[in-house]
């Protein structure tokens, strides 16, 4: 008998929170947008997460600039604190180097990092997800009941379509959807805002592609300075995501 | 000591399935633990007691079980099957303490010693598991 599930609703007892930050489609923003709602969070005064569930292409941790921490071992693994966000990702685990796991593999990894985990008290946890809709996204489903959805697109009617998706497999399971953002605007097109809205889903607002962010990466203190983080802050504030 | 954690999660499975099966009491538990996950056996019992000392009624006087469980990978490319044991001593300190803590990290740390794939199972012996548990109604 596998004993981990049964520990994991303990571990995560103390979590007020937990945003999930999801998408069918990869590329779209969703690690930054994670990352840097880690950050806002954290910045507003609140104890803030990040968990990074993208065990195949890791990226908070280039978001956020983490180099040469490891978790503390105490009664589990302690998430170090970076930027004052309490941080776990596979890559402490890897090194970075290529991670060819398989789905059942990916389970486990999710199952034992859920299990093994100290987090203690959190208002917030935030959780960049892997795109689509295979095993992280399941098993977050089934082993974080609490998690609410952040859903990223693009304006792409490609985008879209994957997205779709998962609104779709989310409503159906009626879990709760935060909204959806539009991420890398580059024209006034309603294409999506329509779409969300049609589905009876929070179409949360745009942001406009930003030419500088690329220089902000890795250095938090710059990503705070830039109009995609503002942009970002807005859409929080406006839609009340924050709710103690 | 992250053997804690495992402790705590064996007995928390052990007690919910207890009161599913409406035990008053657990009387032995069986653990299994694969060599995958290289536990410290003494830290894990350790753990075990002082969460048994700290829990009340179910757990009093349980009798504790640990077996070990070789670890056994098969290559799913070229067949070849293989006992981790054989590869631990080639590992550096930092990949068999990464794979202490997340035994699926052998996949990013070793290869299948014929073909050299990172393309294998893990048969048995991955981690802890329950194997039995016994007790009174
Ligand atoms: N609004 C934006 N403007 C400019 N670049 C962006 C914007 N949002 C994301 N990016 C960039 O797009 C790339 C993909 O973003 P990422 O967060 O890794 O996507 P995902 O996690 O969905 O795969 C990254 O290089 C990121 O910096
Ligand atoms: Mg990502
Ligand atoms: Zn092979």
């Amino acid at each position: 008998m596998d004993t981990r599930i049964s520990v994991i609703d303990k571990r995560l007892s103390n979590i007020k929170n937990v945003i999930s930050v999801a998408s069918g489609k990869g590329g779209v923003g969703k690690s930054l947008i994670a990352s840097s709602l880690a950050l806002i969070l954290s910045k507003k005064g609140y104890k803030v997460g990040l968990l990074d569930l993208d065990l195949y292409g890791p990226s908070s941790h280039i978001i956020l600039g983490v180099k040469n921490v490891l978790p503390e071992e105490e009664k589990g693994i302690i998430p170090p604190k970076v930027n004052n966000i309490c941080f776990m990702s596979i890559v402490y685990f890897t090194e970075d180097k290529p991670s060819p796991f398989r789905g059942i593999d990916v389970s486990n990894i999710i199952i034992e990092l859920l299990a093994i985990t100290q987090w203690g008290r959190l208002d917030y946890l935030v959780i960049d997800m892997p795109p689509g809709i295979g095993d992280e996204t399941l098993d977050v489903i089934r082993l974080i009941k609490k998690s609410r959805f952040l859903v990223v697109t693009t304006p792409s009617k490609v985008s879209m379509a994957a997205v779709g998706k998962l609104l779709t497999l989310l409503k159906e399971l009626k879990l709760p959807i935060v909204g959806v953002v539009e991420n890398m605007k580059m024209n006034n097109s309603g294409y999506v805002k329509n779409i969300v809205s049609k589905e009876r889903i929070r179409y949360l607002g745009s942001i406009p592609f930003d030419t500088k962010i690329e220089e902000a990466i890795g250095d938090p203190l710059r990503l705070y300075k830039t109009s995609f983080m503002k942009k970002l802050e807005d859409i929080v504030l406006s839609n009340n995501i924050i709710n103690g | 000591m992250h053997e804690w954690a495992l402790a705590e999660s064996v007995l928390t499975a052990a007690v919910e399935t207890a009161e599913k099966e409406k035990l008053k009491k657990i009387t032995e538990i069986k653990i299994s633990i694969g060599e995958l996950q290289q536990i410290e056996q003494d830290l894990f019992e350790f753990a075990l007691n002082e969460i048994i000392k700290q829990q009340d009624k179910m757990l009093k006087n349980v009798k504790i079980i640990i077996e070990t469980e070789e670890s056994v990978l098969k290559c799913k490319n070229c067949g070849h099957t293989w006992k981790f044991k054989d590869m631990q001593k080639k590992l550096k300190e930092n990949e068999a303490e990464a794979i202490h803590f997340i035994p699926e990290v052998a996949f990013v740390h070793t290869r299948c010693p014929r073909c050299n794939s990172p393309d294998f199972e893990i048969t048995i012996g991955r981690g802890v598991s329950i194997t039995s548990i016994k007790g009174e109604k």
